[in-house]
């Protein structure tokens, strides 16, 4: 089988699955479920802007939270104002990317190594995190919205149908539309990164001296790049402020930023697939770890299940020590190797990997 | 007389103290082809690179076709129709042979215009059985080939070639210098080498590096007879 076949066939795969999640989900559960799938799908965005931004653009951005956070307080503070939530909505992505626009302008045209890129958006999202923390007092408003500072800011009234203020979405639409926006922002971006301009962002990741020398400017596509990324975080913020009617600094916090390295490093780089299903895996990983509470006997190994960051960090260590290139990445590969012994084919493997693959 | 394809007027390179590239006048013809020698670090790949805004000059002027490219930045003046092959060769080594000529044809060529373009590039370096493969996985001698077919496919006017012959079989430098001569008949080239088997079979006019500084400049038989460049360069090897 070619790339391309497989292409397709991972392409119709992923919309049959998710089409069956979409339909299936709400008629086989009950609504508590349906609910903890919700905020996933919600992350899954989230794993997706980084899949984006660091994956296939090369750029490591250690405060993904930080546009994740804008567009979820963008949304709570504007909805409180304006009342319909179509316009805070959309200003939930335009204020996220335009502040992603304008971060990304001054490292990219200030040629701001890798390393330094790193520390500087993990030290945007922690500023963030310590400004917003600390307007508690009733003097922090911005029009009707208290900001409410590490207390966050509760009862967020919820997306209504675009005009129709009468008709907020129930529990059950925002699994809709969560799940629709994972699938629409997955095939989305497949469809940017099999573009010419996707092709040319793999390129610059890949060698960017050399693209250069080609005549294309890396500062430009890794500032779109980013900025893309700012806008889909600022999505999922908007999202997530939604999904529980409340949004706190801790949305800008270390914990929150380091989740979505970690959820792109177990499912993959350079895979959009990879990132969600490490998002996804982790998330419920998490969320049985905590369910499982030691029942106050002396049992240590329920014990230690229960105590969800340890288990976690032992994941990651095991990931990075492991599996470097991400499980499904990973699971590629296995299965190339198989496919290619038992055609005797050894050739096969190096089958080389397409930009718009994953 | 015409104006030439590239001067520079007293480039000079410093790092610290080293100066690299000193006060160097350096002038090519419209379809030119200058072959660069000289012992390493006589400041040749320096040069290359300032020339392709790679690296900025301490001071002096780079001129191509009249223009001003001193301080120009390497996207901008490869958009001009400068195009180099580094000296170790600079490729995507994580996509494939067909994807990295496409990534250079994309640039200046339409959608339908630049898939076309990419087969015949593939033909013309020889890469087409190897097209799907990942670049990474080539011998050296193929990545040189790749990384050639990227800088024609952006069809520059003028051309560096920084040591292209290296790592090369004997039957793949005949090659290479066939293609360069081919390259030859319509862009300018420059190409710095130290296999002067490959000098001889394609240079008309050689310019010596030394010292950061232009010893010499003359036809390729006189270099060769030239006892000073002998001295510093060819060694007792070449005069045998």
């Amino acid at each position: 089988m070619n790339g391309r076949a497989l292409n397709l066939l991972g392409l119709g795969l992923v919309a049959v699955i998710g089409i069956a999640f979409l339909v299936l989900i709400p008629r086989l559960f009950e609504l508590d479920v349906v609910l903890e799938l919700t905020v996933y799908m919600i992350m899954a965005i989230l794993a997706l802007s980084l899949a984006l931004i660091w994956g296939y653009g090369g750029i490591l951005c250690f405060g993904q939270s930080a546009f994740f956070g804008l567009g979820a307080y963008t949304y709570a503070i504007a909805v409180f104002n304006i009342g319909e939530s179509t316009i805070p909505l959309l200003l939930a992505i335009v204020l996220p990317a335009a502040f992603a626009a304008l971060l990304g302008y001054f490292m990219f045209y200030g040629r701001i190594s890798d390393v330094y890129l790193g520390v500087i958006t993990l030290t945007v999202t922690l500023i963030l995190f310590n400004s917003v923390n600390s307007t508690a007092g009733p003097e922090f408003r911005i029009g009707s919205a208290r900001l409410g500072g590490f207390n966050g800011i509760p009862g967020i009234p919820p997306l209504n149908f675009p005009g129709n203020k009468a008709s907020p979405i129930d529990l059950e639409g925002m699994f809709y539309l969560a799940t629709i926006s994972l699938l629409a922002t997955y095939f989305g971006l497949r469809l940017l990164l099999a573009s010419r301009f996707g092709r040319i962002i793999v390129g610059i990741r890949e060698n960017e001296r050399r693209a250069e020398l080609l005549g294309y400017d890396p500062r430009a596509y890794k500032l779109a790049t980013f900025t893309i990324g700012g806008a889909l975080a600022g999505f999922a913020g908007c999202l997530f402020a939604n999904w529980g009617n409340f949004v706190s600094p801790t949305i800008f916090g270390l914990a929150q930023s380091a989740q979505i390295i970690i959820w792109v490093i177990v499912g993959g780089r350079g895979t959009l697939i990879g990132p969600i299903v490490g998002c996804i895996g982790i998330q419920w990983l998490t969320t049985a770890l905590g369910a499982n509470q030691p029942s106050g006997g002396p049992d240590w190994w329920a014990k230690i299940f229960a105590n969800a960051p340890l288990i976690l960090g032992i994941i990651l260590i095991a990931f990075v020590l492991l599996v470097p290139k991400g499980l499904v990445p990973t699971l590629g590969d296995l299965g190339q190797w198989l496919l290619s012994s038992r055609g005797k084919r050894a050739k096969t493997r190096l089958e080389p990997k397409r930009a718009e693959e994953g | 007389m015409t104006e030439p394809l590239l001067q520079t007027r007293d480039l000079s390179m410093h790092f610290g103290g080293v100066r690299a590239v000193r006060h160097v006048d350096f002038s090519l013809a419209e379809g030119e082809l200058r072959c660069l020698i000289g012992p390493n670090g006589a400041g040749k790949s320096t040069f290359f690179k300032m020339l392709t805004g790679q690296l900025q000059p301490t001071h002096g002027h780079i001129l191509f076709r009249g223009q001003e490219i001193s301080y120009a930045h390497a996207h901008e003046i490869a958009r001009l129709g400068i195009g180099i092959k580094t000296q170790v060769p600079s490729v995507f080594d994580g996509l494939s042979v067909r994807e990295n000529i496409w990534l250079a044809a994309n640039r200046i060529h339409s959608r339908a215009q630049t898939k076309r373009v990419v087969d015949e590039m593939l033909e013309r370096v020889g890469l087409t059985e190897a097209a799907e493969r990942l670049v990474g996985q080539l011998a050296h001698g193929q990545r040189q080939w790749v990384e050639l077919g990227l800088v024609l496919a952006t069809d520059p006017q003028l051309i560096l070639l920084d040591e292209p012959a290296a790592g090369m079989t004997h039957e793949e430098v005949h090659k290479t210098a066939e293609l360069v001569r081919e390259i030859n008949r319509t862009k300018a080239l420059i190409v710095v080498e130290h296999d002067m088997q490959f000098i001889r079979m394609i240079a008309k006019q050689v310019t010596v590096f030394n010292q950061g500084s232009v010893l010499v400049e003359d036809t390729v038989e006189s270099i060769m007879r030239n006892p000073q460049v002998r001295d510093i360069y060819l060694g007792k090897q070449a005069a045998a």
